[in-house]
């Protein structure tokens, strides 16, 4: 294909480079400069794809950050993005882009369909058609799904790399464009830190699109003298590529800087770079953007807006149509007709709403030899694949119909223009609101939450004399208010503007017939929203712009409404009979104001690096016995260790027998250690506990039970005195963290005049837990000086001495109802002597055993596990542990076991459930109900909380907390499973060794 | 993102704190004596102002202090932090409060 549209001068492209690239598989060729957009425009390429509902052909109608239409998946593979604005994508060598929204091709699509049944999808079309029934979601999702086919995510790991930068600043600017620099220069010449930002590759904004002069020079001239002056300043960073897609509270923004040229590909850098800036100022010189005019079928490929086509022929070189008609409100766009003489293409007329138009650039116009036909619309606009000719007759006096002949003008480009909206987005992400400006139809920034403020075109100043005065003004104010008073004696330069005269406000611009019956008003294009929706949406009773834009999806969609937005809420307003459109609210914009990949959130924290990983000192050995991981938290726990040929049961089985009938040994070093020291900490452990600490000897071991507030269980563990004022905490090993957050809580909130300070030992000891009858006889070949006889140390006891020579810590506690020692040593120590451990123990049947035989064995005790047998609801008194309870002090969470709700008499309870078929395993989380049958619903009235097999007991059982469960012992209860119900036995929570003589022992 | 002034260590980005509810929330001296109606007061019912609220932070990945912020919930203003135990800036928040809607719930327990 040939770049038939290309002119043959102009344009800051470099005609010697030549860049291949592909587009729905067709190969084209454009020049290094240009974007995918100005490529397709060079080769001819009308029709980029379709819309969102209707799947109308659609062609490029922007050239930059509002486009709606031209939406692109670029490239395949890992690095495919998607719904890429080829507006924004600057072209290279090879890029390959597919048009999204269309199957199976984008001039001829077969979902087009939809264009014929309109009628039958007006506005609210899903709200009400996929209200009811609520289970027929999953039909329709696919449906729409399908329909609505916008671009597709990669499914491979994103091979490129990404950073995050944190910086401070004393003033940021966004925006690159006249008032950007001015406001950069004055900034950073009084010695402030500044960052000037700008999303595009050149910096200058507008001024790239126009022929101004500045100082008497080229405007390009003065950008270039500008960038350089600010490369000479050392505290002034400029980033190009680089979007400010959101402003937060307290000054926070968020910056996405695209490093590389090609946009999917990082080669060796880092493709993006999250920049999070801290600044004490903001200067918001983020320009303005054109908005379309609202006419009966505006969405026709070669409708586009005016500022757009006059950007493609100037900075690309390009020609969008070979015979154009200007479509306007205001002035600003007869500069696209003068362009468009300039570059030889035919201007058939210019067709202006106002009536006599006669300011200095329409003057010109006429002194060009074109036509102007004022006081007019366009009310149709022929060509379904591309505008062929446009209907075009006289305002009546009220600009609501239209009067005279129907006049057809031939043409292949619409140029429309409905004047500029600042671009107010991150002032208003950062809590800014804005206020209607009725004469010039815009909102502006009112007031500002942050030490921000919006200059220039952003601010409704569109003079470039007034974007130069402003911004120096501002650049300066905001180093002074940020610290930095240093004056500078330069001038400020001086542009020349021409005035123009006051645009004409017609939100809808009326046709032949009403709005909504001869062709469609697009407000929205992306989304496919007209003003016929919206005037639906008025009349069903949505007075609030936010209601109708989620009613009517306006301003959803990938673009966030840039060009449709504003509007829309002057066609609701005027709907509604509201005089200021202002009144019936601003829309909020939220962050981002353009798409972020969401590998530059994650930055590097991918991968291995995603979370830490916790290991514990005897990781090394677990990995070499191949075992299986669990993770706890952060935690990397062993599961099982299975041997060759050896299925999880199998193993598990092994490991339960082994630690019953042998010794096992456990690694447990990622229990939660609290070390808790000072006069008062017993007084403490007595209001943070359930039971009573005041009694407890030294070198004796208490388990204890920590509820809230409200009288629900939070963690449970061991915790032993070690001396007068000395005692270690245990806690579970996801709660560890959280319990240290409560102790401070209340030592520093409720109660700071206790003595008692807390610190995490967790990671300095190593804790290897062995149980079973063999215990103590392999404990023993360990130490000669701990006397380990159950009567010097019974059952939770503690002693301090050595253990195969390392000072050690040897609790008599035990989670699995087996005599069993629990060896702490520094962590250091800990690989050795496990390893040592092992080989003693050989002799012994000693055998590693993980998280799910540790499981078993609890539950088989029934012993709970916070988090598993508790959520949150559950009370001791649930789980029969009133013995725990101490009536004789206050603690936390007491007083509420007398609150109505603890009182109930239905509340669930701890029971044991034993299925009838022993080879029954039920499934934890399972529901159990009280009566078999097919009826519904069928009351449920527990939860299986842990449920396994039991090697020990060669069968199958399980814990569930069931209302009124106590009561229910002896009765049968059900659990409907996948496929069959399982009917089971509900019993003590207790399956082993009821007496304790193992414990004990 | 808010930008955090720990008594102890100055200006820091919000993910280095936790919140940790609204402040002066006393715990009855005597929790046996309350009423199901004061005890759930306590435990349960906050103020939740559109304007100034008293709330407390952790700075859970510094210093670990438990502190106060005086913080307008519709701008998300910092108007002050101050120490456990301390009292509140009673008049800065009084200027403040002059643009902002302000519970008119006194604060608990203000020691
Ligand atoms: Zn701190």
């Amino acid at each position: 294909m040939a770049q038939t549209n290309r002119l043959a001068l102009g344009g800051d492209i470099d005609r010697t480079k030549p860049v291949n690239f592909t587009f729905n598989g067709h190969h084209m060729q454009g020049y290094a400069g240009d974007t995918l957009a100005s490529a397709l425009i060079a080769n001819g390429v009308r029709i980029v794809g379709r819309s969102f509902k209707y799947h109308r052909p659609r062609g490029i109608m922007a050239a930059g950050t509002e486009e709606a239409n031209a939406l692109v998946q670029l490239e395949t593979g890992a690095r495919t993005l998607a719904n890429q604005q080829a507006t924004r994508v600057e072209l290279y060598e090879g890029l390959s882009a597919t048009s999204i929204n269309c199957w199976p091709s984008p001039d001829f699509d077969l979902m087009s369909i939809n264009s014929w049944f309109h009628r039958l999808m007006p506005a609210g079309f899903y709200y009400k058609t996929f209200m009811w029934p609520v289970s027929g979601w999953k039909y329709y999702e696919h449906i729409i799904r399908r329909a609505a086919g916008l671009g597709k995510s990669p499914v491979e790991p994103d091979p490129d790399q990404y950073d995050h930068m944190h910086v401070h600043c004393d003033v940021l600017v966004v925006g690159g464009g006249a008032s950007g620099i001015s406001a950069a220069l004055a900034a950073g010449r009084t010695g402030a830190r500044v960052i000037l930002v700008d999303e595009s590759k050149d910096f200058g904004g507008q001024l790239l699109n126009e022929q101004y002069t500045i100082n008497n020079k080229s405007a390009s001239r003065w950008i270039e003298d500008a960038l350089a002056e600010l490369s000479t300043m050392e505290d002034v960073t400029v980033l190009k590529r680089t979007t400010a897609f959101g402003y937060y509270d307290h000054n926070y923004a968020g910056l996405l800087e695209t490093r590389t040229d090609i946009l999917t590909d990082g080669g060796d850098k880092t493709r993006q770079r999250l920049w999070h800036v801290r600044t004490k100022r903001c200067v918001l010189a983020t320009g303005a953007l054109e908005r379309p005019l609202i006419f009966s079928d505006n969405d026709r490929p070669g409708v586009m807006l005016a500022s757009a086509v006059r950007t493609y022929i100037q900075r690309y070189g390009v020609k969008p149509g070979n015979k154009a008609v200007i479509f306007t409100n205001n002035d600003d766009a007869y500069r696209t007709a003068l362009a468009l003489k300039e570059a030889a293409v035919k201007v058939a007329a210019i067709i202006d709403t106002r009536p006599v138009p006669d300011g200095e650039l329409p003057t010109q116009a006429i002194a060009a030899g074109i036509e102007i036909i004022d006081n007019a619309t366009i009310t149709g606009v022929n060509g379904g694949r591309g505008v062929k000719s446009v209907e075009v007759m006289s305002l009546n006096a009220a600009a609501d119909g239209v009067m005279g002949v129907a006049r057809t003008i031939l043409c292949d480009l619409v140029a429309s223009s409905g004047g500029w909206n600042p671009v107010i987005h991150l002032h208003s992400h950062s809590g800014g609101k804005a206020k209607f400006d009725q004469a010039r139809g815009i909102f502006i920034a009112s007031e500002t939450l942050q030490a921000s403020e919006c200059i220039g075109a952003a601010n409704g100043d569109f003079l470039l004399g007034d974007c130069l005065n402003e911004g120096f003004r501002a650049g300066k104010e905001a180093a002074s208010k940020a610290g930095f008073k240093k004056a500078s004696r330069r001038k400020i330069p001086i542009a020349e503007h021409i005035v123009e005269h006051p645009l004409r406000l017609i939100w809808a611009l009326p046709s032949t017939k009403s709005i909504g019956e001869r062709g469609k008003h697009f407000l929205d294009l992306q989304h496919d929203v007209t003003a016929a929706d919206v005037q639906l949406a008025a009349r069903e009773g949505y007075a609030s712009v936010e209601h109708t834009k989620r009613y009517t999806t306006l301003g959803m969609a990938t673009d966030q409404g840039k060009t449709g937005n504003i509007p829309g809420m002057a066609v609701l307003a005027q709907a509604l009979g509201v005089d200021n459109p202002g009144d019936v609210g601003t829309t909020t914009f939220r962050p981002p104001y353009t798409p972020v990949t969401l590998g530059a959130f994650a930055g590097r924290n991918v991968g291995v690096l995603t979370d830490p990983v916790r290991m514990t000192p005897m990781h090394h050995w677990h990995e070499l016995a191949a075992c299986k991981w669990e993770d706890v938290g952060q935690w990397k726990r062993p599961w099982y260790y299975p041997k060759q040929g050896e299925s999880m049961q199998d193993a598990v089985n092994r490991e339960c027998l082994a630690a019953r009938n042998a010794v096992g040994i456990l690694d447990a070093s990622t229990l939660g250690k609290i070390d808790i020291q000072g006069p008062d900490a017993a007084e403490f452990l007595n209001r943070i506990y359930t039971n009573a600490w005041s009694k407890l000897a030294i070198g004796k071991c208490r388990y204890g039970l920590m509820l809230k507030e409200d009288g629900m269980i939070f963690d449970d563990g061991v915790t032993t005195r070690l001396g007068e004022n000395h005692y270690l905490m245990t806690t579970t090993t996801s709660n560890a963290a959280s319990v240290l957050g409560w102790l401070e809580e209340w030592l520093q909130t409720e109660w700071p005049d206790l003595k008692v300070y807390c610190n995490s030992v967790t990671e300095a000891w190593a804790t290897l837990s062995i149980c079973g009858p063999n215990a103590r006889a392999l404990l023993s070949e360990f130490t000669d000086d701990i006397d380990l006889t159950p009567d010097a140390l019974p059952f939770m006891g503690m002693k301090e001495g050595t253990v195969g020579g390392i000072p050690a810590r040897v609790f008599r506690i035990s989670f699995t109802g087996e005599c069993s020692f629990e060896i702490n040593v520094p962590a250091s120590y800990g690989l050795a002597l496990w390893t040592q451990l092992m080989v003693a123990g050989e002799k012994y049947g000693i055998t590693p055993y993980g998280t799910e035989t540790m499981h078993v064995l609890r539950a088989e005790k029934g012993y709970i596990i916070v988090g598993q047998e508790t959520d949150g609801t559950v009370m001791p008194q649930d789980l029969g542990m009133d013995w725990i309870l101490s009536k004789k002090k206050d603690f936390i969470g007491r007083r509420s076991f007398t609150r109505p709700d603890s009182q109930r008499t239905e509340r669930k309870k701890l029971v044991g459930l034993l299925p009838v078929n022993p080879n029954d395993i039920l499934e934890e989380g399972g529901q159990v109900v009280a009566e078999k049958g097919d009826h519904r619903p069928i009351p449920m009235i527990g939860h299986v909380t842990s449920s396994y097999y039991s090697a020990n007991l060669g069968r199958s059982f399980a814990l569930a907390m069931i209302s009124n469960g106590t009561e229910r012992i002896g009765d049968r209860v059900y659990v409907p499973m996948d496929g069959k119900t399982i009917t089971c036995e509900v019993t003590a929570p207790i399956f082993f060794d009821s007496e304790g003589t193992r414990l004990h022992g | 993102m808010l930008l955090i002034p720990c008594p102890w260590c100055g200006e820091r980005d919000e993910p280095e704190f936790h919140h940790g509810g609204e402040a002066h929330i006393k715990r009855p001296l005597e929790p046996d004596q309350s009423t199901d109606e004061e005890w759930a007061e306590y435990i349960f019912m906050r103020t939740n102002p559109k304007g100034v609220f008293l709330e407390r932070w952790v700075h859970q990945s510094g210093c670990r202090r438990w502190f106060n912020l005086a913080r307008n919930t519709a701008t998300n203003e910092i108007i002050g932090a101050y120490k456990m135990g301390e009292k509140p800036p009673i008049s800065t928040i009084a200027n403040k409060q002059k643009t902002a809607t302000v519970s008119n719930k006194k604060p608990k327990g203000v020691k």
